[in-house]
């Protein structure tokens, strides 16, 4: 169990997914990717498919639409997975929270389907890379948590 | 003791860790060229090991038994690879004729496995990746076996064994200007084999997603990453045992064989970072034009006496 929250731990591989965001927090994301912050120095690697995947980023209100697609991409995920909801949106649904086609923020939709969802708020308006970064190290500490208390995941 | 040969020394638990390190010096060394600090050491190690404690999603398109078996003879046979060219540099005589067809032969089996394993899991994108694989395969083989004729004609025989007492004795073939041609074409042809970058059209992430990969998951996907790694491995020490002497396991030969595979992987990676991504198109020209034309310039160099 240690190892495999160890490992986990040091080499999270991501999936981007965008859940009707307005690319701002998208173009924050691919910020953080760039030389310039360099997060393959801790392990982050971007994958292409959701079955690599170890954390979802998911940015935007999700909107009706996008909801079943977001659980299935959830579901379709190997577990153990993190996900990541990123900008005020995602996380609580900003100014969208009463549109007529939101379909609940991202904690609410993946809830749904998985109760223990590990879900992990980056809140910001789009929110910096380092404050990205900043919610790795939380999810990593969680994880840590998670392996002192030897929780099943 | 043969099984002790598959499994430990020059075998799996020795290739796995070898592999996994060149890896990561592949990825701390492109992570310089972007002027990145790049990966720890371990990475490479924490990846796969995460891999292997992750769950394995099956697809409901797939067919079960391929899906998890390809995985599994690729990595099967890259390690046999790796452990008969260990063996051949330590003992020659453990060589038997006709060995390095046996050789093509295995190396050419992951490549397959990828095929099969892409094509059962049932994906569109996969089966594009796959398709893209099978092209290029047939690209880089055929001027990789005339490269191969100049080394075999030249030496007289089809024994490793044979080529490497060859070059013990009137220097690597690699010293004439018929193996310097041989050697680049076998070089780019393996570098189509490991799917690195001017010939990643296969896994093309950009483009496909993850390509060939893109319905495997955890352990399955595991095993294909430890196969990869495995066959960084093989290639350069292929290029050394058929071109460059061998790798004398006593002695400053030590030093040298590892000088030598520092360098071809350099080499690799450089080829890697300064080449943008081929069209499948380019690609097949590119090996059934120039590196054809090459190999039997070198081929009919060799036969003049060069």
């Amino acid at each position: 169990m240690s190892l495999k929250i160890g490992s986990l731990k040091r080499s999270i591989w991501v999936y981007h997914l965008a859940c009707s965001p307005c690319n701002n927090c998208d173009i924050e994301i691919l910020d953080v990717l760039t030389p310039r912050f360099d997060v393959e120095r801790f392990g982050i690697v971007l994958v292409g498919s959701p079955r690599h995947a170890d954390a979802l980023l998911v940015t935007g209100m999700v909107n009706r639409q996008i909801k079943p697609r977001l659980q299935e991409a959830y579901r379709q995920t190997p577990k153990p997975c993190v996900v990541f909801a990123i900008g005020s949106c995602a996380v609580s649904g900003n100014f969208f929270r009463r549109s007529y086609n939101m379909a609940g923020p991202v904690d609410r939709v993946i809830k749904e389907i998985d109760p223990n969802a590990i879900v992990v708020y980056v809140p910001g308006c789009p929110p910096k890379p380092e404050a990205i970064i900043s919610s790795v190290v939380k999810a990593i500490k969680f994880l840590d948590n998670l392996k002192k208390k030897k929780v099943k995941v | 003791m043969p099984i002790l040969y598959y499994l430990v020394f020059p075998g799996f638990v020795f290739v796995s860790v070898v592999g996994l390190l060149t890896a990561w010096f592949d990825r701390k060394l492109t992570a310089r060229i972007q002027w990145r600090k790049g990966p720890p050491i371990l990475q490479n190690f924490y990846d796969v090991i995460k891999l292997l404690t992750k769950e394995v999603v099956i697809p409901e398109s797939a067919n079960p038994t391929i899906f998890l078996l390809a995985p599994a003879i690729a990595l099967s046979a890259s390690v046999l690879v790796a452990t008969m060219l260990g063996i051949y540099n330590m003992n020659y005589n453990a060589s038997f004729v006709g060995d390095l067809i046996v050789l093509w032969y295995l190396l050419t089996i992951p490549s397959i496995m990828i095929i099969l394993g892409a094509s059962a899991s049932g994906n569109p994108l996969a089966s594009v990746g796959a398709e893209r694989e099978i092209n290029q395969l047939f690209a880089y083989e055929f001027p990789m076996i005339i490269a191969f004729c100049v080394v075999i004609f030249r030496v007289g025989s089809i024994s490793i064994g044979k080529i490497l007492e060859y070059q013990a004795a009137n220097g690597p073939i690699l010293y004439s200007v018929s193996g310097v041609l041989a050697f680049i074409v076998v070089l780019f042809a393996l570098q189509a084999k490991l799917g690195l970058v001017p010939f990643d059209i296969p896994e093309a992430e950009t483009e496909l997603g993850a390509g060939i990969f893109m319905e495997y998951s955890g352990a399955a996907l595991g095993a294909f990453k430890l196969t990869k790694a495995i066959l960084l491995y093989v290639s350069p020490v292929f290029l050394i045992t058929l071109f460059w002497g061998g790798i004398k396991v006593h002695g400053l030969g030590l030093l040298w064989a590892f000088l030598k595979y520092i360098l071809i992987i350099v080499i690799m990676t450089l080829l890697r970072n300064t080449n943008p991504r081929l069209r499948i198109d380019q690609s097949i020209k590119y090996f059934w034009g120039w590196m054809t034309l090459i190999s039997i310039i070198a081929f009919i160099l060799m036969r003049v006496g060069y």
